[in-house]
């Protein structure tokens, strides 16, 4: 049996809307959004088709499945993405101190040496905490390289004053966060209000400096896809660096629907601007099975330079216990428990 | 071997592969060689052919090639275990189907591997839509089976059912033509592909296991020859196909004339039509589903994509980018979206289209990565700058490649998506549900899916308009595929009745005599054509003699001919688009009408019927009278329906008219036979060229004045007086006829099934007599199936 077709001439390098993606920075060099003046008939022109959507998103973990040595190096690689999150009204200094403990040593060494990892410097991507705790953070991951992470302006539902909310990025910013992530104001999506949305998104990137910006979109409480796509792009054109699905507190957390869509508005962005925007689920992302599901769509959607730190992030809490219960379990051939891996 | 760190580094794609050690273990326990399964039993494996894995080319079996021997076992075997299925009754089937369903659950894996094996198709397909389908369709038809006394009463099953299927869904098409026809009643004898016979093989084991009564199921294995063995079986009662158009053609010319009820599922070039409004990420996974879903081997595949020019760029643009991200690769493994092509010869098929496309100058884009070497692969293909004309756009390619082009206007994309000798389905996408549900109905498909593509389920028909078939499988209207109204015996017409019997000899010699009537010298009168709302003169010049029943000359009517034909069904094309379009009360309306100034005039034509016919003019022209308000009652009350498919969607199934339907009415009740099956048809927004009965065309002919006054359209109802085998051919052979209604002899009605072939036009014909008086014979829903094909719309939605 042959096959002699494989060699008609292809032209798609060529091709404007691969000339961008085709020479991405490395990791870590990545030059900030600078955002674009509010575009508003971008913004009306926007469709999504939740049906469709939620077809694509329902095929993206049986379309694709990474098994053995793939399984176990793909979540390795989830673990750098994680910003290991506390975000509890009870949470202490000491519970942050072990949380970053966690964040610099994410797997046990021994399981480590067995998947052949042991010379690389694994690590969580960030620590994320309430501003409280940034001081905390900082000085508890200290030479570790980890970036702390600020859930600021009135996290999690974003309606205290605006000058609170200012301030409390520049007071974070000072504490040594090297992220932001601010919660916006649902009530400008739902109205329409765009410019008010592109305004206070502005605003708080100009507060941020220096430190990177995430507007969290808290999609949970938008109604529609094609709204969440809406404030994406507002966000994006405001200059923020990642958008984010949630805070976590909202009653539907992270979706890949709502990921597919969010994906799609950073592709469009990028593919008009060349800017370069992250992306960061959180909330609800338990499973290892569901981190490699979001793995596939940012490779299949946003392809492989968005599945680095970066331009991609988990926001979770217990999603790394169960990958580490995952990669015993590669190494052993037995199935694992949480308790033989050390707690944030 | 790739370590994990490598993986870490790259986060590449790593094999996933799906064990084969259940089916390898399946065919090893037939010892990878299979007889056929007749009456029950395994015949010994005899005149063998191989079965391949064509993703690697290796032997997978031994099938055995069924002769007509075989052929007549497996039908007598049938035929044998009829009488006791339906003695089981709608409930006892019920448990069967029930029982087959959950049996396809406890083997799905099996059955998906074993396809996926064979057929080449990506195991995320047959574990995930094919074998979970092939199920659903079972417990579907145990429904209907469950309610067939209360559902389709006065209907009797059709028989022993002769059925050859495809080898691109290779279970799922058996599933399609097993479960109607067990549910209503029928006894199969089914011919899966040679190049994928396994799953059916594996499925006559399930049906062993399970313990169907022998017979009921007959599995028969072979090519070509043994399906035309099977079609062209004396004792077979009907046909079901589904294949090529051109294998489909050749079944209606062979069982034409043989009371065989068929259906056929043909091939397709269904149209992928983009809005400026659509969404544009979505529709680019909509053309992976499309034309990337089983290798593009799909019947209803979207193989022609229309989009709107303002977004062309940016469509072809993300297209290109998604392309590059599908995976072509082994069948078995789990993270492969395109697998293998089935055989060698539809490999070189799609090669030489393809090459051809480029010599007649579309571009062509493939993705950047290769395919596997080994094996019989072919990468995703994109098609731009393709002219309509282009044999690329026209031909069906059965592969992994899609052409594109523009469009400026709704009515522009209509217009291309209609270009095409095909209907099977089309797709529209826009977020504006005014212009889908717009253009869907105006789409000539049997399936239209808005914002989806290539869905599929029990509960919805499926099938095609014009050369891509006809016949419904799925839902209530695929059932009626299965069954027959259940009827008083009837008696045959007389052969060679269509010969001019009364006006034999030369008819010049009888013409110039006008309309004549008893008792003084009338005014005389000249009855002609009627096409196009006027009375035109025959093309021929001629005129035929007719004749009282006792014997008397009762005057001229136009001899028509080809040229005829051919104006009449020009104007009836040129009159159905407005009549279609009409609303249902409006053609009530009219029917009413034509009802009540029938009855102005019901004395003269009672007269004219004891005159023509030397029956009882009264109680036929009361008949009719009833049969006019029957249809004006039908015209707003022939509903659709909303099936019920397990998605957040809902799929309308819409009747919608033929279009031009050509009639030859019956010799006997001539007035009344004439417009038992005009005013359905019209009723259901058809435009008609009818001929009437060729002993009392006179009737007719006084009918077409009434048909003016009445407010018809012109052109709605076109009449072309003449000898039948004059008139016949040039009908039935027209190819922008849409169906043919022949209640003539049987050998009229075996010679309109063969010139039928020409574009597939729909065929209704009957030789045995009706009681047109009988309003349970002569009138009703059956007839307005005959009218209407039936088109699902599938509207997904969520905001």
């Amino acid at each position: 049996m042959t096959t002699s077709t494989t060699t008609t001439s292809r032209t798609g390098r060529g091709d404007p809307a691969y000339v961008a993606r085709d020479v991405p920075p490395p990791v870590g060099r990545l030059p900030r959004n600078p955002g674009i003046p509010l575009d508003l008939g971008w913004v009306r022109e926007v469709r999504v088709n939740r049906s469709a959507v939620e077809r694509r998103a329902a095929t993206i973990g049986t379309r694709r499945s990474v098994k053995q040595a793939w399984q176990a190096g793909w979540l390795l690689r989830a673990i750098t993405l994680m910003d290991l999150t506390t975000l509890s009204g009870d949470d202490t200094a000491g519970r942050v101190r072990r949380l970053c403990a966690k964040a610099r040593h994410p797997v046990r060494p021994d399981l480590l040496r067995a998947l052949g990892m042991a010379d690389v410097p694994l690590t969580v991507g960030a620590v994320c905490v309430y501003h409280t705790f940034v001081g905390t953070a900082v000085e508890a991951l200290a030479g570790s390289g980890i970036p702390v992470a600020a859930v600021s302006t009135g996290f999690p539902a974003g309606l205290s004053p605006m000058r609170t909310r200012l301030m409390e990025i520049e007071d974070s910013v000072a504490d040594g966060a090297e992220e932001i992530d601010i919660v916006i104001t649902r009530a400008h999506v739902l109205t329409g209000n765009w410019q008010a949305l592109y305004d206070e998104v502005q605003a708080f990137r100009a507060a941020c400096g220096q430190a990177h910006l995430k507007a969290i979109l808290a999609t949970g409480e938008l109604a529609t896809l094609r709204d969440v796509s809406r404030a994406s792009l507002v966000a994006m054109m405001a200059g923020a660096d990642f958008v984010k699905t949630s805070t976590g507190k909202e009653p539907v957390n992270a979706t890949l629907p709502v990921g597919i869509t969010m994906a799609r508005a950073i592709r469009a962005y990028h593919e008009r601007t060349g800017h370069w925007v992250g992306f960061k689920p959180a909330g609800g992302i338990r499973k290892a099975k569901e981190s490699l599901d979001w793995l596939a769509m940012m490779k299949e959607e946003l392809g492989d330079r968005w599945t680095h730190p970066d331009l991609f992030r988990f926001g979770a809490s217990g999603l790394l216990t169960d990958i580490e219960r995952q990669l015993e379990h590669h190494v052993t051939g037995r199935y694992s428990a949480a308790h033989r891996h050390g707690m944030a | 071997m790739t370590t994990v760190r490598e993986a870490f580094d790259t986060l590449a794609w790593g094999p996933a592969p799906e064990s084969t050690a259940e089916a390898r273990a399946w065919l090893e326990a037939h010892g990878n060689r299979f007889g056929q399964y007749v009456g029950g039993v395994w015949t010994a494996p005899a005149d063998p052919f191989e079965v391949h894995d064509p993703a690697t080319g290796k032997l997978l079996a031994h099938a055995s090639q069924a002769d007509a021997a075989a052929v007549d076992a497996a039908v007598a075997a049938a035929r044998a275990a009829l009488p006791g299925w339906q003695a089981l009754g709608g409930h006892g089937r019920a448990r069967w189907l029930y029982a087959i369903a959950r049996g396809i659950q406890r083997r799905s894996r099996l059955f998906a591997v074993i396809e996926s094996l064979d057929n080449g198709k990506p195991i995320r397909e047959s574990r995930d839509i094919d074998i979970p389908l092939v199920a659903r369709h079972f417990l579907h038809h145990a429904g209907w089976a469950q309610l067939l006394d209360r559902e389709f009463p006065e209907h009797d099953p059709v028989g022993v059912v002769g059925q050859v299927i495809p080898w691109n869904f290779p279970l799922l098409m058996f599933a399609w033509k097993v479960a109607p026809a067990l549910a209503a009643g029928n006894t199969v004898v089914i011919k899966p592909a040679e190049y994928t016979p396994l799953t059916a093989l594996c499925f006559a084991d399930l049906l062993h296991d399970l313990g169907l009564p022998p017979g009921v199921v007959n599995v028969i294995t072979g090519d070509g020859r043994t399906g035309a063995a099977l079609v062209g079986h004396d004792d077979v009662d009907k046909v079901a196909f589904t294949g090529s158009t051109d294998v489909g053609r050749a079944i209606r010319h062979a069982t034409a004339g043989s009371g065989k009820k068929l259906t056929l599922e043909l091939g397709g070039k269904s149209p992928f039509i983009v809005f400026d409004d659509a969404d544009i990420d979505s529709v680019v996974e909509g053309v992976v589903d499309a034309i990337w879903f089983n290798q593009g081997q799909v019947c209803c595949a979207g193989s022609r994509i229309l989009v709107a020019e303002s977004v062309g760029d940016a469509l072809i643009a993300k297209l290109r980018a998604r392309m590059e991200t599908l995976r072509v690769g082994s069948p078995l493994d789990k993270a492969v979206d395109i697998g293998a092509i089935v055989a060698p010869v539809q490999l070189e098929r799609i090669t030489a289209l393809v090459e051809q496309g480029k010599s007649e100058g579309a571009t062509c884009w493939q993705p950047s990565w290769a395919v596997p070497t080994e094996g019989l692969f072919y990468p995703p293909t994109l098609f731009t700058e393709v002219a309509p004309a282009a044999t690329i756009a026209q031909e069906e390619i059965f592969g992994p490649v899609v052409v594109l082009m523009t469009f400026r206007t709704p009515e522009e994309a209509v217009e291309l998506a209609n270009n095409t000798r095909y209907g099977l389905a089309a797709s529209v996408w826009s977020e504006n549900v005014n212009l889908a549900l717009d253009v869907a109905p105006k789409l000539k498909a049997g399936t239209v899916w808005v914002n989806c593509t290539n869905m599929f389920d029990a509960a919805s028909g499926f099938g095609g308009y014009r050369e891509s078939g006809y016949g419904r499988e799925g839902g209530r209207e695929g059932m009626y595929e299965y069954l027959k109204p259940r009827a008083a015996s009837r008696e045959l017409r007389a052969a060679g009745s269509s010969a001019p019997a009364s006006s034999a000899g030369d008819p010049s010699l009888r013409s110039g005599l006008g309309v004549r009537s008893t008792g003084g010298m009338p005014v005389d009168r000249t009855p002609k054509l009627y096409i196009g709302g006027k009375q035109v003169r025959p093309d021929s010049g001629h005129s035929l003699p007719i004749w009282s029943a006792e014997g008397h000359p009762l005057g001229d009517v136009g001899r028509g001919n080809r040229k005829d034909i051919r104006n009449a069904v020009e104007a009836a094309h040129a009159a159905s688009r407005g009549w279609s379009r009409a609303t249902a009360h409006l053609r009530a309306q009219v029917l009413y009408y034509l009802g009540e100034n029938l009855s102005i005039r019901r004395e003269e034509f009672s007269a004219r019927v004891r005159e023509v016919a030397g029956t009882d003019g009264t109680a036929e022209v009361d008949a009719a009278i009833r049969r006019c308000f029957t249809y004006a009652a039908w015209a707003d009350k022939y509903d659709g329906a909303v099936h019920h498919t397990p998605l957040r969607n809902v799929t309308l199934a819409m009747p919608e008219p033929l279009g031009v339907v050509g009639i030859i009415a019956p010799d006997e009740s001539p007035l009344l036979g004439f417009l038992s099956l005009v005013l359905p048809a019209i009723a259901m927004g058809n435009a008609v060229v009818a001929v009437p009965s060729e002993q009392a065309p006179l009737l007719v002919t006084d009918l077409y004045q009434v048909m003016e006054t009445s407010d018809i359209p012109g052109g709605v109802v076109n009449i072309v007086t003449g000898w039948r085998r004059e008139l016949l051919p040039p009908l039935a052979g027209h190819d922008d006829v849409d169906a043919v209604w022949v209640h003539a002899t049987r050998e009229e009605a075996a010679e309109a099934e063969r010139l039928s072939c020409g574009n597939l036009k729909r065929t209704w014909t009957e030789w045995t007599k009706r009681d047109w008086a009988d309003a349970r014979e002569g009138e009703g829903p059956e007839f307005l199936r005959h009218a209407t094909q039936v088109k699902n719309i599938w509207v997904p939605y969520g905001a």
